[in-house]
């Protein structure tokens, strides 16, 4: 698991990875910078990921893979639950951080896990 | 207010008012060690309350003991989950004592992580708006059943 964070984290701009349980929004894994509060970043992660998961059912639209939320000064990119067994693969990145990369290695970290 | 949020002490309102919104829990009792009902969220009869406050006040009481069997300082929380809800159990120092907070949520609208985020905030909260220099009121024999009347009564909205 750790590994699979180290590929996330290597990453220019990454400021922290995490895997996090789907079911009960705590923290699994973590490799943060100081300062990212990691068990809030877990609860609320998986509380949207939920609210997200039913709103994409409601939609229509199947289960998401990949989601990112752009800030002013930074961004949450996930790779939810379903792809990885029930666990969020989170990463908190610096506003200008290369999103293609950071969501190749998002995927192949969920791919790690499973 | 959430109509169902009720305060025997008016000071635990707001702070269990957010907690309730914020953590989307079902049920929420404030009491003491001693299972005197500081606050209620989402109880709809007086008799659960009754009952919820004696369970949870046998609970801290028997790991309160485990814990002091093993030499260990009191558990600060404890947590039970099954398929569809999950029980949050937690206590913590005031400058009135120890109280204890019991939350009960659905999985499909909170979770443990949910509620131990915001239980940090609660606890916070009622610690800061805990009236200064005050004693707690004993509640003596001859004035429980009164008091716990009382208190139903203020928690039901009587």
């Amino acid at each position: 698991m750790s590994k699979a964070l180290d590929l996330i984290t290597r990453v220019r701009g990454v400021r922290g990875a995490m895997l996090v349980s789907t079911e009960d929004g705590l923290v699994v894994a973590e490799q943060l910078m100081e300062g990212i509060k990691g068990g809030a970043v877990a609860a609320l992660a998986a509380s949207l990921a939920g609210r997200l998961g039913r709103a994409m059912e409601a939609a229509g639209t199947g289960t998401s893979v990949f989601w990112h939320l752009q800030a002013e000064q930074g961004a949450l990119l996930v790779v939810p639950g379903d792809a990885s067994g029930g666990i969020l693969v989170v990463a908190v990145a610096e506003p200008d951080v290369n999103i293609g990369l950071v969501r190749l290695e998002l995927l192949r970290a969920a791919e790690a896990v499973v | 207010m959430s109509p169902q949020t009720r305060a025997v002490e008016s000071w635990t309102l707001r702070p269990l008012t957010d907690f309730v919104r914020e953590a989307s829990v079902r049920l929420v009792l404030v009491l003491t060690p001693a299972g005197q009902v500081l606050a209620q969220s989402g109880f709809s009869r007086a008799v659960d309350v009754m009952s919820a406050a004696a369970l949870a006040a046998a609970i801290v009481a028997s790991t309160g003991e485990l814990a002091r069997q093993l030499r260990q300082q009191p558990f600060a929380a404890l947590s039970h989950q099954g398929p569809k809800t999950g029980f949050f159990l937690a206590t913590f120092v005031t400058d009135r004592g120890t109280l204890a907070v019991l939350a009960a949520y659905d999985l499909d609208v909170s979770s443990l992580g949910l509620v131990q985020l915001f239980y940090e905030q609660l606890a916070a909260d009622l610690k800061a708006a805990t009236p200064k220099g005050t004693v707690p009121k004993q509640v003596l024999a001859a004035d429980f059943e009164r008091e716990l009347t009382d208190s139903l009564n203020t928690l039901f909205g009587r």
